[in-house]
């Protein structure tokens, strides 16, 4: 059973565009042995109910993440600063997607 | 036989196909190696059974007996299943179960290309619906049968082993009778006869990306156009009618 369990292939992070011209949206992960298996794993696991047009999978061990650590250095900068938000525009009617 | 007949016959043997390979395959549903391959097989066994369903519904409006798909799948008895005899071949390993799966695939996707041009509207209604599903199961029946032929010693051995084994089910695949007589002149069902080169092209062709071997002149099964099945049939009709026969018109 062991040799079974440690032999489901790498991890792959799977992302789904929903249509055309929209961001690829992180999902979830899928094992796989190489990148065919583990597009259609990815297939079958997360677009079975119309949830996307297109697929990306990612070895997980590619993706660079920033750490818990990080949260200081990186990302409290920016809670002061309002004036870097967009938020003094007046968007058009009709634009989607902001 | 009367063309309505015929064409009844007709459409059992494609949909009772669909709907025991679809019930092998949910065998697998808490057996599988890897959950990634349950959700997989899961999906091609719904996709089978999604068709099954369309085609019996369509089966019990032809035959005019004002029965239901359900009085089909559940209520006929193992001589009036008209499914492939290689389709009712128990799972067994992975492999097995692959290869039984690459070689339905395979002439799946050139029957139903060609059946998508019937004269009948809606079995080539179906056929176009059913051909898409088609070609997924053989991208994923094919990618493993390479992996595991070109894998370890002992995936190439099982493999192998199970090709060996269920090539003596290919040739009934193209069995033609007189229900296909009478429907060929009506240009209804699909010449069996044309599918036989294009499904061996498929198979050499991926056989060839493998260290497996084709095997060499088997001796060949038939019986499931009569209505003459293998011994397994029998236990999987068993298990699958049980419900539907204990609790008559039971629903959910």
């Amino acid at each position: 059973m062991s040799k079974e369990k440690d032999n489901q292939g790498l991890v792959w992070e799977v992302f789904v565009q929903k249509k055309p011209g929209q961001p690829f949206v992180h999902c979830g992960n899928v094992h796989a042995h190489d990148s065919e298996m583990a597009l259609q794993n990815a297939r079958d696991l997360y677009t079975r109910r119309n949830e996307g047009n297109a697929l990306w999978v990612v070895p997980a061990k590619y993706i660079v993440a920033s750490s818990p650590e990080d949260i200081g250095a990186f990302f409290e900068p920016a809670n002061d600063k309002i004036y870097r938000h967009p938020t003094f525009y007046n968007v058009p009617e009709g634009i989607t997607h902001m | 036989m009367t063309k309505e007949e015929a064409l009844f016959k007709y459409i059992l043997r494609i949909a009772d196909t669909n709907l025991i390979l679809g019930h092998r395959l949910s065998e697998w549903i808490g057996h599988a190696p890897m959950m990634e391959e349950e959700l997989a097989l899961g999906n091609v066994a719904l996709d089978l059974i999604g068709q099954a369903n369309s085609l019996l519904q369509y089966a019990a409006k032809v035959e005019e007996k004002n029965k239901t798909e359900d009085d089909l799948a559940y209520l006929r008895n193992e001589r009036e299943f008209y499914n492939t005899l290689l389709s009712e071949q128990p799972n067994r390993d992975f492999g097995f179960t692959i290869v039984r799966q690459l070689l339905n695939d395979a002439f799946n996707i050139h029957f139903l290309e060609e059946l998508t041009k019937s004269s009948d509207a809606t079995l080539a209604g179906l056929a176009a619906k059913a051909h898409k599903e088609a070609l997924y199961h053989f991208r994923h029946s094919s990618a493993w049968t390479e992996r595991l032929g070109d894998g370890t010693e002992e995936s190439k051995n099982k493999v192998q082993n199970a090709l060996n084994e269920l090539w003596r089910f290919t040739d009934e695949l193209f069995e033609m009778n007189e229900v296909d007589e009478i429907l060929l002149k009506e240009k209804i069902a699909v010449d069996l006869k044309a599918i036989k080169p294009k499904f061996e092209k498929t198979i050499n062709e991926i056989l060839q990306r493998t260290t497996l071997n084709k095997p060499e002149k088997a001796f060949m099964q038939r019986g499931s156009r009569d209505g003459k099945h293998t011994e397994h049939l029998g236990f999987l009709l068993a298990e699958m009618q049980h419900l539907h026969r204990a609790i008559p018109d039971v629903t959910w």
